[in-house]
């Protein structure tokens, strides 16, 4: 399930704000959406999660009341109250309730550090937004929306396994 | 034999409908309820609309307001079981016997359980909560063997319900304070135990090590299945010895003794795990719904699959089976 | 202030064989200064055997010493064997009960009773059902912090309320012995190795932090719920028991030291300095009182 090393390769020269810019579009498309993941967040919301794939060159922080993210080069220092670490396709699958966190978790899969109260409360509010990214992101795309839909899909088939399909 | 299924959020109210719930149980996103984690549980307006969507399919809604009433503060739960009845709640769970004399008093047409916080472990205590308070039902502690589910059912004053699938309390449910011990959070006050304020999952070289407050709760090697840091599930060091000093981290399953629960005349079936996500609501309640309409040869191969979901991806029958005392 | 408050002897958690047992009795029959004391096994079935024969004797002292005794029942019961032994204690007559568990309850309804921690009192309401239905006093449960003590005290306060103010805290008791289990037994065939650890079997965190003890299918805390500055303050709210649960030191002189705080003789940090040579090598705790973490010892002076 893990992206190829020839991806992470074709991906480290990348400029920061060519991965910055479309996630910040990303996160604003998902919290559009599900207004209430921010509800159940609570003063959770405040707080910065850093998600860290281990299969590519970055790491993103994310600060959802505030809608806010950035992009760090891996390795490079982050301020963040919680991290979780994974690979990228299985954090996505995450946040879509794909799979089940506690079980990725147990099977050490996914290893988390930080503040378990905001960790717990992020997969918490994920689990009931009912995510859909390739939906969610398309309805925020404009009239790009059935190239995303098709786009994300594809990518979505390529690397979920049929369990978590 | 009915099939009681959780729900910590209304998207897994929704797949436990899906899956074959017959029953659905979730309680209110504050104190009030055993599963009070951050994120979780459901607003006012969320239980309306889940109760209302079970109802249209023919799937009742048990309220939990299961832990122990803070004094000065028992509005709070007074609130909650009159929003549960108003709400049109099949059946409040409760633990605390002056919230049951509240309800019994103010709505004695409410149909009210007896949650397994209560611990009513034999015929006598279920005598006193049917006759004081009402109780049409009763959850049984997990500290009973199978023989004992079935006596105790035999002599019961009211319906049992008995956990088959889920997290395991190894001690007698509310009746321990293990976690307020370390952290001051408890399951009776506070509706948490090992709550995650107080964990924390450091990694030392390839070990992960669990802590909860001030002390070390689990070290898992470089592969080893890991575990959430509940108390009694943790590895400590005990005369000259290391191990698992109360219960390995394993989930209970008892799912091969359908049977004899059934014979026993349990009334239903309960799944743990309010606080897991829909995805492991779906594919539990699924399975399980598909094992008790199958024949009991092929039930193994069906459950099997949900051993990988579990906390340690292990399971165990627990009190249920003689042994394990 | 009027009379001094009771002080009640709780019943010994751990397994003290037969004449260890009863000769801890004697003593405190002759020597302590505590006006109540709860005798029986309130932990494990499998033990009654081991003291029923001096029970009597022991019973007989005490009344004869001037003590008012309480026979306390099992806390987890369900056995038939234990719902047998707990009928046959509850056939005595003229005796007033420590309930341990709902299902005593329901037995008692209408006879003199006492409501022991064992039971969930986390409020007022419960505490009035209780007392409505024959509950002399009601001793709240160990996890309690002073602010719900004092409110359930101020809106029952008809009730005689009780809390625990010497011991070790009772914080668990499961189906399952987890004190044979790490001595290579199970319950069923557990030689009573709990017998060995008159003051519990520690338990320590793997970096050999001490944590919690081990009494046969309870755990108890490792540290000792030492309440001493806060007496005075339980005592304005209307609390008027207090509790010393046994643990393996000389309970006659921790009795003589409370009583003397109690009776104003003894200045609480005077009490508090005897009282850690008294019971040396174990930590005080009184973290649940002041709603923190149970195992912390705030200092209250």
């Amino acid at each position: 399930m893990d992206l190829s090393p020839a991806v992470f390769r074709l991906l480290a020269p990348l400029p920061l704000a060519a991965v910055e810019g479309p996630a910040r579009w990303a996160l604003r498309a998902v919290l559009d959406r599900h207004p209430a993941l921010l509800d159940r967040l609570g003063a959770h919301g405040e707080k910065r999660f850093a998600f860290l794939p281990d299969d590519l060159p970055f790491s993103f922080v994310v600060t959802p009341a505030r809608r806010g993210l950035s992009v760090k080069r891996r390795g490079i220092a982050r301020r963040a109250d919680v991290e979780i670490s994974g690979p990228f396709f299985l954090l996505l699958a995450l946040l879509e309730g794909r799979i089940d966190g506690d079980a990725v978790f147990f099977s050490r899969q996914i290893t988390v550090a930080g503040d378990t109260e905001a960790i717990v409360a992020l997969r918490n509010a994920m689990d009931d937004s009912t995510l859909d990214l390739p939906t969610d992101l398309a309805a925020h795309a404009g009239p790009f929306a059935p190239l995303v839909r098709h786009g994300a899909s594809a990518i979505r088939r390529r690397v979920l396994t049929p369990e978590t399909r | 034999m009915e099939l009681i299924c959780p729900a910590g959020t209304p998207a897994a109210y929704r797949e436990a409908l899906e899956a074959g719930a017959d029953a659905i149980y979730c309680g209110f996103a504050d104190e009030t309820n055993a599963r009070n984690f951050p994120g979780l549980n459901f607003s006012r307006k969320e239980m309306a609309q889940a109760i209302e969507l079970g109802r249209a399919r023919g799937v009742r809604s048990f309220i939990a307001i299961n832990t122990f009433m803070r004094a000065g503060d028992e509005r709070i739960w007074y609130d909650a079981v009159d929003d549960a009845v108003a709400l049109g709640a099949d059946a409040v769970i409760l633990a605390d016997t002056g919230l049951m004399a509240y309800t019994a008093e103010k709505h004695p047409a409410q149909r009210l359980h007896v949650s397994v916080q209560a611990a009513a472990s034999n015929p006598e205590a279920i005598a006193f909560l049917a006759e004081g308070f009402g109780a049409k039902r009763v959850v049984l502690p997990r500290v009973l063997t199978l023989d004992e589910v079935a006596a105790l059912t035999r002599k019961s004053a009211c319906e049992t319900e008995v956990f088959v699938f889920g997290g395991l309390c190894v001690m007698a449910e509310g009746r321990c304070s293990l976690s307020s011990y370390a952290t001051g959070k408890s399951p009776n006050m506070d509706g948490v135990c090992s709550p995650a304020s107080h964990v924390r999952y450091r990694n030392d070289g390839d070990t992960l090590v669990s802590e909860l407050g001030a002390y070390t709760i689990n070290r898992f090697g470089p592969g080893e299945a890991a575990g959430y840091p509940t108390l009694c599930k943790g590895r400590f060091h005990i005369a000259e010895a290391e191990g698992y000093a109360f219960e390995d981290p394993v989930s209970l399953d008892i799912l091969d003794q359908i049977d004899v629960l059934r014979a026993a005349g349990v009334k239903a079936l309960k799944i743990e795990g309010r606080q897991r996500g829909k995805a492991y609501v779906a594919a539990v309640v699924s399975t399980i719904r598909k094992a008790l309409a199958a024949p009991p040869q092929e039930r193994a191969g069906l459950v099997a699959s949900l051993r990988n979901l579990s906390e340690g991806q292990k399971t165990t029958s627990g009190a249920y089976e003689k042994r394990w005392r | 202030m009027s009379r001094s408050s009771t002080l009640v002897l709780g019943p010994v958690p751990y397994l003290w064989e037969g004449e260890a047992w009863r000769d801890f009795y004697f003593r405190i029959a002759d020597e302590a200064p505590v006006d109540v004391v709860s005798l029986g096994e309130t932990v494990c079935s499998k033990r009654l055997h081991f003291f029923d024969p001096h029970f009597d004797a022991v019973l007989e002292r005490l009344e004869a010493a001037g003590k008012t005794v309480h026979l306390a029942t099992l806390a987890l019961i369900t056995l038939e064997r234990e719902r047998r032994a707990q009928d046959k204690l509850l056939a005595r007559e003229d005796r007033v009960f420590e309930v341990s568990d709902l299902s005593a309850l329901h037995k008692l309804k209408g006879r003199p009773h006492t409501i022991g921690p064992l039971v969930n009192t986390y409020n007022a309401a419960t505490a009035r059902l209780y007392a409505a239905r024959g509950a002399q006093s009601v001793c709240l449960p160990p996890e309690l912090p002073m602010t719900s003590i004092a409110r359930i005290a101020e809106d029952a306060p008809e009730v005689s309320f009780e809390v625990s103010a010497f011991g070790k805290v009772p914080l668990a008791i499961s189906a399952r012995c987890a004190h044979a289990r790490a001595k290579g037994h199970t319950k069923d065939n557990c030689q009573f190795v709990c017998a060995e650890d008159p003051d519990g079997l520690p338990v320590e965190t793997l970096d050999s932090q001490p944590f919690l003890a081990l009494n046969g299918v309870q755990t108890v805390s490792h540290t000792c719920n030492v309440l001493m500055e806060e007496l005075a303050a339980l005592e304005r709210h209307g609390v008027r028991r207090f509790r010393l649960s046994p643990q393996h030191c000389d309970m006659v002189g921790v009795a003589q030291i409370y009583r003397g705080v109690l009776d104003g003789t003894l200045a609480p940090d005077e009490g508090l300095a005897r009282l850690r040579e008294v019971y040396p090598g174990v930590p005080f705790s009184n973290g649940f009182i002041h709603g923190a973490v149970g195992a912390e010892w705030i200092d209250a002076a």
